[in-house]
């Protein structure tokens, strides 16, 4: 449990009959940048709200550095900066006015709000009032107010929400710094695994309150299967003549037919068989599942 | 009660710039300058009246409280609830404000306690300004007889129950504006609650010390009717100000049980 910044041990949530989050057994490991994975509606906002305790979890199911989280609240959240769904921004209020609140409201120097404004690239933008923020403008304040604490486990709720491109690199070099130059670990919800893929050491993924996967991003890797795709004309007798010699398709468009790639001297049995046979084979590899269909494959299936 | 310091600041800091703030000052910089340019143009006519000192100050000061009585304290009292918690609603922050390391008791004591202060600055200034802008009128015009007796004592008592009966209005009204987002419902039952007041106060029945929104229409009533005699004499505790204060003590809890259950969706 001491190695854990975030572990939950089967933990269930309701919302009335509705179940919402569903023996979940989620291990953060300190010091990762841990991908929180799922399509919408899978229960990532649901479980980052139970890990404020802004929604009350049954007791002894969430543990915060190896803390129980309902006893612990208050010690628990000072060690937490957070970023959930659309950031909590006054309106009325200016950038830095919403970042010097919540110095107020935690007790820290009203200097930390230039420091964080200059961290997010907003210091021009400081005495702008925050309604006129744009989207991506409002979501580095958010990101702002998440780190101006100086947590130790940062909570972001889909940060590169509304960003655009350069925006979303830096964030995603804002993480990566955090993680590896200041030992923060971070847990990260999106729901495109494109987006997870480039800073996350750890993934879980989620659907329908399951955790479906958890492990390195290297793990995901290792789960996406190799397969061989051969461009052959006479598709349909083509295929035929492969299933009657045993092999089995995954995948027939007008041009392409998959099947699973087992060794390379099979794949060249294979061609031989083809071409014996009468069939013009035009190219023939190798391919990796990517990680966008594999994701897809085991949130479909659940 | 450093939580509930500092969350008391910041509900300062968050609402220094909102007309909920800015009403406190202004509503009786306003009605006080206006009831006071009155007695300046008319006060030939007033003079002619030859008013004992003491009328003259019930004249003059009965105009802010009157108005205030009925009509404007309670709704000053609606919008003050709705405006303290709206300023989380309307910008989605109840999630952040529950999720910092202080506890809820704090955070909601602290908005409660900052609706209470506003209100209490807005009566404070209106006592204050009463006194200051008649002693101006005296100067203004000298043959008024302001100087000839203090005041003081009655707009000390008057606001002072003013104030105390309308906390059972504010804690009403803050779980309404609590539970619900928008204007139309607390305003709504607020608005009927106000108007059931001021009938009931009015036809004086038996039971309306039991509506809270009749409460300062009720405790200004007394006062009113004791103003023959000296005005001195009328208790400041009487039964309208402990119901007033007896919802707001029960209502207050409850709205705090509210608060602990209150899903962050």
């Amino acid at each position: 449990m001491g190695n854990y910044a975030i572990e939950t041990v089967g933990l269930n949530f309701n919302f009335g009959n509705q179940v919402i989050v569903k023996d979940l057994s989620l291990q953060v490991p300190k010091g990762s940048i841990y991908g929180f994975l799922g399509p919408n509606g899978a229960g990532k906002t649901t479980t980052i709200k139970i890990l404020l305790n802004l929604l009350k979890s049954p007791s002894d199911q969430v543990f915060i550095f190896g803390k129980e989280i309902n006893s612990n609240r208050i010690a628990t959240l000072k060690r937490i900066g957070a970023l959930v769904e659309q950031p909590a921004i006054y309106g009325h209020l200016t950038g830095k006015e919403n970042l010097i609140n919540r110095c107020i409201l935690l007790g820290i120097k009203k200097t930390k709000a230039d420091e964080m404004l200059s961290l997010v690239g907003l210091t021009e933008a400081a005495n702008k009032k925050a309604s006129k923020y744009s989207l991506g403008m409002k979501q580095r304040l958010g990101i702002a107010q998440a780190l101006i604490s100086d947590p130790e486990l940062l909570l972001l709720d889909e940060p590169t929400n509304g960003l655009d491109p350069n925006g979303i690199i830096e964030v995603r070099n804002l993480m990566i710094d955090l993680a590896t130059k200041h030992q923060k670990t971070i847990l990260v919800s999106s729901h495109l695994l494109a987006e997870i893929e480039r800073t996350a050491t750890h993934v879980g993924i989620i659907n329908k309150g399951q955790l479906l996967f958890q492990g390195t991003i290297n793990e995901l890797h290792l789960l996406s299967k190799p397969v061989l795709e051969i461009e052959v004309d006479k598709i349909e007798s083509a295929s035929s003549l492969l299933t009657k010699s045993g092999y089995e398709i995954i995948a027939k468009t007008e041009k392409i037919i998959t099947i699973p790639f087992t060794s390379s001297q099979k794949s060249g049995e294979l061609n031989t068989l083809l071409i014996q046979n009468g069939f013009t084979v035009s190219s023939l590899y190798q391919q990796r599942k990517d990680l966008e269909n594999l994701f897809l494959d085991i949130t479909k299936t659940n | 009660m450093y939580a509930l310091y500092i969350s008391l600041v910041s509900e300062f800091y968050k609402s220094r710039k909102t007309l909920a703030f800015w009403a406190a000052i202004l509503l009786p910089v306003i009605i006080c300058g206006l009831i006071s340019f009155g007695f300046y143009s008319d006060a030939e006519k007033i003079i002619a009246n030859h008013y004992p000192p003491m009328v003259l100050w019930a004249h003059y000061s009965g105009a802010a409280l009157g108005v205030m009585g009925f009509l404007i304290m309670p709704f000053y009292v609606i919008f003050m609830a709705f405006s303290v918690n709206n300023i989380e609603h309307k910008n989605d922050t109840w999630k952040m404000l529950f999720a910092q390391p202080l506890n809820k008791f704090s955070i909601y004591a602290a908005k409660y306690l900052y609706a209470v202060l506003l209100i209490f600055i807005c009566l404070f200034l209106f006592a204050t300004l009463t006194y200051a802008f008649g002693h101006l009128l005296q100067v203004l015009v000298p043959k008024l007889n302001f100087n000839q007796y203090n005041p003081l004592n009655i707009l000390v008592n008057s606001y002072g129950k003013l104030f105390l009966s309308s906390l059972g209005i504010l804690s009403l009204q803050f779980i309404l504006s609590l539970l619900w987002s928008d204007f139309l419902k607390p305003m709504g039952i607020g608005f009927i609650g106000t108007i059931m007041g001021i009938i009931t106060a009015n036809v004086g029945w038996k039971y309306a010390y039991l509506i809270p929104y009749s409460l300062p229409a009720l405790s200004l009533k007394m006062t009113k009717v004791k103003k023959g005699g000296d005005p001195l004499d009328f208790p400041v505790f009487t039964q309208e100000i402990w119901t007033s204060l007896i919802y707001a003590l029960v209502l207050f809890i409850i709205g705090y049980f509210i608060v602990t259950k209150k899903s962050i969706k």
